[in-house]
């Protein structure tokens, strides 16, 4: 069981990493990623709050959305699951706004470093798509956690890395029409194509 | 085009190639990248974004005056949502096959930047027409980039064109071969970067 957990969990952050095999969180990475420390704030945030949203929203589809979810108040025909974008948006933005007041309470310093970027947080593809991921591939509540926190974490990871190339890459000289959009998606190409190498690891 | 005045057609012309959303702007590339492996998927994706882009900014401009600022965003994304679903459920309805393949991407409109940015940016200070043709040329402008980029992946990456073959099986006698990587992601970064490249270098566009 346990090693299943961690093939999981290795798929999440390299082999199938959300940024860099699906594509999602594009806009905040290419936003955010030229500069190291304001990198790992929005990294770290992306994988809190991925980690609780992804479970809370399994709960939610498994309990009130799905086909038959309704069961337990005796109505087994009823299927919400078209509600699910509205409901999981709703979801996250609500959690974004909960993490940032409890946050404010009892660790003001972690505020301090996330608090700029929780708010931008609740209209990150990243993750809207992790929970829409968990429904498409029917994982359990315990697999969802560890999903979550593995997309979170291979995020971070490539947005740090990103940020730190992009840093290197001040002092290089790069044709003046590719700078800034053009050579980082050239670059996040080639970390993807590194990233690449990890497929086929299985635990 | 006689039909619109000149505001109206530089705000449908505008987004179109000099001020595109994706190359210029920078909005909209999450779930961009993910659908152009063929062709037929990114152009029902320019379809379902350029539909829901234009209601939306139809819908948000016609109550611009009613939405209070301070919980704009969410009302803004409860009406994107809204479209989505629609979107989704007629994909869903009519073309089951093809709703499988956009798999989540579909629903990823909603935190499309593209679709919030125009919103904010356009459809809060203008009339509902105007913003229409707004919501119109930056999806039109988006979907241009995403089928020029599976135009591209698909003949490399597959040798068809919509699903026609068009690298000659001779070619594959004398011991050409496709190329993986173009079907992989990396294939998709690698061209857009590209285009970014040659747009910016027509339009002659620096960024620092």
């Amino acid at each position: 069981m346990l090693e299943h957990y961690l093939s999981l969990a290795t798929k999440a952050i390299f082999v199938e990493n959300i940024l860099l095999a699906y594509f999602l969180g594009m806009c905040s990475f290419l936003a955010i990623s030229n500069k190291v420390q304001t990198s790992v704030g929005l990294g770290m945030a992306v994988t809190f709050v991925l980690t609780i949203t992804a479970p809370a929203n399994w709960a939610i589809h498994h309990y009130f959305l799905e086909e038959g979810a309704l069961v337990w108040i005796g109505l087994p025909n009823v299927d919400l699951s078209y509600l699910n974008f509205i409901v999981f948006i709703a979801v996250i933005a609500a959690m974004v706004q909960l993490v940032e007041m409890i946050l404010d309470k009892f660790s003001p310093t972690l505020y301090h470093n996330l608090g700029i970027f929780l708010p931008l947080i609740a209209v990150n593809c990243a993750i809207l798509g992790g929970s829409l991921f968990l429904v498409e591939r029917k994982y359990t509540l315990m697999e969802s956690t560890i999903f979550g926190f593995g997309s979170g974490l291979g995020w971070f990871l490539a947005i740090a890395s990103m940020a730190a190339i992009r840093h290197r890459l001040r002092y290089s000289n790069v044709p003046s029409k590719l700078r800034g959009l053009g050579i980082t998606m050239l670059l996040t190409g080639l970390l993807s194509m590194a990233f690449m190498a990890f497929s086929g690891i299985d635990l | 085009m006689a039909l619109l005045n000149k505001k109206s057609q530089v705000v449908l012309k505008d987004p179109l190639m000099n001020n595109n959303p994706i190359t210029f702007q920078v909005l909209g590339i999450c779930s961009a990248l993910a659908v152009t492996v063929k062709v037929d998927t990114a152009i029902i994706m320019t379809l379902a974004v350029v539909f829901v882009l234009s209601m939306s900014n139809t819908l948000i401009s016609l109550l611009r005056n009613f939405i209070p600022s301070r919980v704009r965003i969410i009302v803004q994304l409860a009406i994107i949502a809204s479209l989505v679903i629609l979107t989704d459920q007629v994909l869903r309805a009519y073309m089951y096959e093809m709703s499988k393949q956009l798999s989540v991407f579909v629903g990823l409109i909603i935190t499309n930047c593209i679709v919030m940015g125009r919103a904010e940016a356009f459809a809060m200070q203008n009339k509902p027409g105007q913003s229409f043709l707004d919501g119109l040329g930056n999806g039109l402008g988006y979907g241009i980039i995403l089928i020029a980029v599976s135009i591209f992946r698909e003949i490399l990456g597959s040798g068809t064109l919509y699903g026609f073959q068009i690298i000659p099986s001779a070619f594959y006698d004398s011991g050409y071969v496709n190329n993986g990587l173009m079907v992989l992601s990396p294939g998709a970064f690698i061209i857009l970067g590209l285009i970014i490249w040659i747009q910016r270098t027509v339009y002659d566009i620096e960024e620092n």
